[in-house]
């Protein structure tokens, strides 16, 4: 499990402390850094498409299928978009949904894993029973048939949907980390000073937990970036809102790839998984983080290792 | 046993639970998308295959919602799914079983594939702690992990189809094939299948490898393993019966866990090289708003994943003799 040194440390150190020492620990793991760069930017992208792109990517003004040039940076579209402009503009709906979805979902898995491990017994069976079934119930092919039967929604509704269908992963790890929190001094301290669940649950246990709900945050992010490109690209999705998902699905429309225009393929493709890799990147120096024994090891000890083996 | 039957009744629990929600779903969507679709099917459809719409939406009927449902859950029960719009008048059963054979065939042998390798590559890049393979690998695999599924697909289709066209990548087969148990049939078959399941492998290849290694890492660190080697046993025994077989035992719940998520993958996959699986069939239900093949797709990938869920449950229960003995 991630985030042992940090999160179980019951103290109360000052919130300027501990952004201070997140901070330095993000800053000395190359990954982590790598994250919150590409993070960073995509984030002022969103805020600001206009600084980049002056072209307007709802216009289907110009010649189809164009190469890359000065004018179109990365060409245009099979319906005469700039696909740059699309590129940049898109941004702002990916995140958006990467944004609300993780939290909602991480929202919901906080509550119900915690609250699950807090009161145990009958509710945490029942809760736990719950989050289980959501678990193996295949994700991808449930939100295939709700967005189905919902047919093309606007950005609201694939929130509601992705948070609905995945917040169970996340809850389970939640659960688990809260857990090894129950007996602890701090929280029996509170129950005789005959505090309610709900206070203890939000007040005492929840910050102690915020590296892992930060890891948890990420990976609902992460899926929902994916999910929810992944639904645009097979048509699920508003076709005529600009994102990257759609921008897919009308290459793949104007078989592109077969067209030979392989950039209307590439470009929305790759922003995708670079903001992916963004979010994977950050969780996974989480972990080392949080757990000193998963850290990159140096040279001297590698041979140590090594010698032991051979 | 005991954690055997238990995972057992957990099954039929998350099977019902997914039943209910097949049922319920068409019935809780805001709006009455039912009314929107019967006016665009009017017309198109009669007889067999209206009552079949009717009867998935609930409208046009003096049953309660409780009998519908029971109706249903009969239904389901003795494997009546119902009949398919698109594929009129086949019933829906049959038209699942010709795609079910491609898609356990690609999907089934590629997740056991990328299981092995995976689990093989983090027991090696844990053991040879800080080698060349252990400061490639991670960094490597957790960025694979979050690329979408499809663009690798199309990716692959670009280059070793479309550039160097080294490999076929649309289809099963070629369409002229003729199928029969024959060499060149079941050699085209298997060229069909390479892209795609290359593509697969690839996505799904990161979290069997990052999960073992990281497992791995912390059961190295363990007094048992200490002592192994303080006993002067052989490298090689340690590191498979005494640390990979501790640390594969998470892995087999994640390879349960994430199971899902290949499956999904394997949609996308399928629906890019029009590879003629559940998957791609599942996708062109979608687009034909075939709502009783949806539904039972729906089923059938679900009742796979469960399956499957309930084998990696009885291995743990074999290699972990902890999970005989607990409650």
């Amino acid at each position: 499990m991630a985030a042992t040194t940090v999160t179980t440390q019951p103290g109360r150190a000052s919130a300027g402390h501990a952004a201070r020492r997140f901070w330095r620990a993000v800053r000395r793991n190359r990954k982590a850094t790598a994250g919150a760069v590409l993070l960073v930017l995509f984030c002022l992208i969103a805020l600001f498409p206009g600084v980049l792109a002056h072209d307007d990517p709802t216009a289907q003004i110009y010649p189809r299928n164009l190469g890359p040039s000065a004018a179109h940076l990365f060409g245009t579209s099979g319906l005469g978009n700039d696909l740059f402009a699309q590129a940049v503009w898109g941004t702002r709906q990916v995140l958006i949904i990467a944004l609300g979805a993780g939290l909602a979902a991480t929202t919901i898995a906080a509550v119900i894993g915690v609250t699950a491990a807090y009161l145990g017994g009958t509710w945490d069976g029942a809760l736990n029973l719950l989050t289980d079934v959501l678990l193996v119930i295949p994700l991808f092919p449930l939100l295939i048939v709700i967005a189905a039967y919902v047919q093309n929604s606007g950005t609201l509704v694939l929130i509601a949907v992705l948070t609905l269908t995945g917040w169970s992963y996340t809850a389970r790890q939640l659960r688990s980390q809260a857990l090894t929190l129950r007996s602890r001094d701090f929280l029996e301290a509170a129950r005789v000073r005959g505090e309610r669940p709900l206070y203890i649950i939000v007040v005492e246990i929840l910050p102690t937990m915020i590296s892992l709900l930060l890891a948890a945050f990420l990976t609902n992010a992460l899926y929902a970036v994916l999910f929810a490109s992944s639904l645009q690209y097979i048509g699920l999705g508003d076709p005529n809102a600009t994102s990257w998902g759609t921008m897919l699905y009308w290459a793949q429309n104007n078989e592109a790839l077969q067209a030979g225009y392989y950039l209307q393929a590439i470009v929305p493709g790759a922003c995708i998984a670079l903001l992916g890799a963004a979010f994977a990147l950050l969780n996974y120096a989480f972990d080392e983080i949080g757990n000193p024994a998963l850290r990159p090891v140096r040279k001297i000890r590698s041979k140590h290792v090594q010698s032991a083996t051979s | 046993m005991r954690f055997v039957l238990r995972r057992a009744g957990f099954f039929l629990l998350t099977l019902w639970a997914a039943v209910t929600l097949n049922f319920f779903l068409p019935r809780m969507m805001p709006g009455n998308p039912a009314i929107a679709m019967m006016a665009k099917f009017h017309g198109r459809l009669t007889g067999q295959s209206l009552i079949a719409l009717e009867t998935i939406f609930g409208v046009n009927t003096h049953e309660s919602l409780l009998a519908q449902y029971w109706h249903y859950l009969c239904d389901i029960a003795t494997g009546n799914f119902g009949t398919s719009l698109f594929f009129f008048p086949s019933p829906v059963s049959q038209v699942v079983r010709s795609a079910l054979f491609w898609t356990l065939g690609l999907v089934g042998l590629t997740t056991i594939v990328a299981f092995l390798l995976g689990t093989g590559v983090g027991i090696v890049a844990a053991w040879r702690r800080g080698g060349l393979l252990d400061g490639i690998a991670p960094p490597v695999l957790v960025i694979t992990s979050a690329i979408p599924y499809f663009w690798i697909g199309m990716m692959f289709i670009m280059i070793f189809g479309l550039k160097l066209r080294w490999l076929p990548w649309s289809g099963g087969t070629d369409i002229t094939a003729v199928p029969g148990w024959n060499p060149a049939y079941i050699g085209n078959v298997l060229e069909h299948a390479i892209l795609p399941g290359m593509a697969l492998l690839i996505t799904t290849i990161g979290t069997w490898t990052l999960t073992m290694r990281n497992n791995m890492v912390t059961i190295l660190a363990e007094d048992y393993v200490r002592m192994a080697r303080a006993k002067g046993l052989p490298a090689r025994r340690i590191m498979l019966d005494y640390a990979a077989r501790n640390a594969i035992l998470p892995n087999l719940t994640g390879f349960a866990m994430s199971l899902g998520f290949v499956v999904g993958g394997a949609i996308l996959i399928e629906y890019v090289f029009n590879y003629p699986g559940v998957g791609y069939m599942l996708l062109q239900a979608v687009q034909n708003e075939d709502y009783p093949l949806m539904q039972a797709l729906f089923l059938l990938i679900t009742v796979a994943v469960l399956v499957a869920i309930l084998l990696a449950d009885i291995a743990t229960a074999i290699f972990d003799p902890r999970t005989r003995t607990a409650r």
